[in-house]
């Protein structure tokens, strides 16, 4: 494998939200930075930087991950998944998205993409998780706005929903 | 919070790595999950010129259960210990451990070896490894040498690892008939480092405890058996770790930790002897 130099850019190729991408990238460019700026999909926000905040979690491979302590280089081949892949139509939202609308689970908005991403990862490896589960998959990130309850609603309402029991009561 | 420029080497073999780590010396970091390395990086506080990445090294990527120990390579994940089916059996002590590991989101991209390597005082599996009396395997392109856990960790991320050297692998000493195993630590919110974490093995006739988050390593010293002794050792043990105030916590509330953390791990293991 040939080295990559520092001073340079590289062609970087993965697949994005089941679609192949390639753009170029120095080494040391971090893949929150490649997906903004390079690819030019914003859905992915950059918090802190240092991998404690999670607003920048997208699926690596299928796991949830921080963009932020990933370099764009290290996912060469990989399938990534970032907010921009939840909806399943430009028109309609995820059940996910659905509940956190209903039940307020965002304010600003800045942490949302990130936890989607961790929620969506979870309830589908495990459909039955628990209020425990949830809360630990959202140890991982920071909400400054929600105080996490009304999260925590629309996590356990879009698991029953996802499960196939009963629908989302309009701004319940 | 960009990090600086480097170079990046994706190796395809351990010969390639090694090559690389001999020929560029102190200026080479190995990239494992980068959980720990890219925080360094994006805060400069580290500054290598070349990174080299052994995630696709196959020979890295193995989990065995051989010698009494089970052998972790370096590019194993720690989300895949995590979610081995039997490690509850063959070793409580690394499973109670590892769900104290960062967050779920860290777990899936950092790798065991790699934080061994990292060598934070508070983090677990260094905690979980010296109390076990693991051993970390070294390897370099003129030589392999195995190093104990006890001896390997020098201080605050220092370790006994020579520039040209990587982790292949880490053991940990598979559950012993006989022998309870427990781990718990206090932070401030799950998922921040610790501010003292506790690991306790007890057999019919000693217990061990192991300490992180207040000496600048984890530090493990035999104990006595849960009785009118155990009080005194631990206070012992307690003023022994040198604990310093910080943004944390005062050292005056480290060591009453230790105290009362490390008699209720040690009173915890007692009662999962089976």
């Amino acid at each position: 494998m040939p080295r990559l130099g520092a001073d340079r850019r590289h062609e970087v190729r993965f697949t994005l939200n089941g679609r192949p991408v390639e753009g170029e990238a120095e080494p040391r460019m971090l893949l929150t930075d490649f997906l903004r700026h390079v690819l030019g999909r914003t859905g992915t926000h950059v918090g802190c930087e240092h991998g404690v905040c999670g607003a920048c979690t997208v699926q690596i491979d299928g796991a949830p991950a921080r963009a932020c302590l990933t370099l764009a280089v290290q996912v060469e081949g990989a399938e990534i998944r970032t907010v921009e892949g939840l909806a399943p139509a430009p028109d309609r939202l995820s059940v996910l998205q659905e509940s956190f609308r209903a039940h307020h689970g965002l304010q600003c908005g800045f942490c949302t993409p990130g936890i989607l991403m961790s929620l969506d990862e979870l309830l589908s490896r495990r459909p039955d998780a628990s209020e425990d589960d949830i809360r630990h998959q959202l140890s991982g990130h920071l909400c400054r706005c929600t105080g996490y309850a009304p999260i925590m609603k629309a996590a356990l309402d879009a698991a029953r929903r996802l499960r196939g029991e009963g629908e989302t009561a309009a701004d319940a | 919070m960009k990090p600086p420029p480097f170079d990046y080497l994706r190796a395809d073999t351990l010969d390639e790595a090694l090559d690389a780590l001999a020929a560029a010396g102190p200026d080479a970091r190995v990239l494992a999950g980068g959980q720990s390395l890219l925080p360094m990086l994006n805060m400069r506080l580290v500054r290598p010129t070349i990174l080299v990445d052994v995630m696709r090294i196959g020979a890295l990527r193995t989990v065995e259960a051989r010698g009494g120990a089970l052998e972790v390579g370096a590019a194993v994940r720690q989300v895949e210990l995590e979610r081995r089916a039997d490690l509850d059996q063959t070793q409580p002590l690394l499973a109670a451990a590892l769900r104290w590991v960062g967050h779920a989101q860290t777990r899936n991209r950092g790798t065991v070896c790699g934080s061994i390597a990292h060598a934070d005082p508070s983090a677990e599996l260094p905690l979980a490894l010296v109390a076990l009396g693991g051993e970390i395997r070294l390897r370099s392109r003129r030589k392999r040498r195995v190093v104990a856990a006890e001896t390997f960790f020098a201080g605050s991320m220092a370790t006994e690892r020579r520039d040209d050297e990587m982790i292949e692998s880490v053991t940990f000493p598979l559950r012993k008939p006989g022998t309870g195993y427990a781990f718990r630590e206090i932070g401030r919110r799950h998922g921040d480092f610790a501010i003292v974490a506790c690991a306790a093995l007890v057999d019919a006739t000693s217990a061990r405890l192991a300490i992180g988050g207040v000496a600048d390593r984890p530090v493990a010293r035999a104990l006595p058996l849960p009785g009118p002794d155990l009080d005194e050792a631990l206070d012992g043990f307690a003023w022994s770790l040198e604990a310093r105030d910080d943004i944390h916590a005062t050292a005056r509330y480290r060591r009453d930790l230790v105290r009362r953390l490390g008699r209720q791990v040690i009173e915890e293991a007692a009662r999962c002897r089976g």
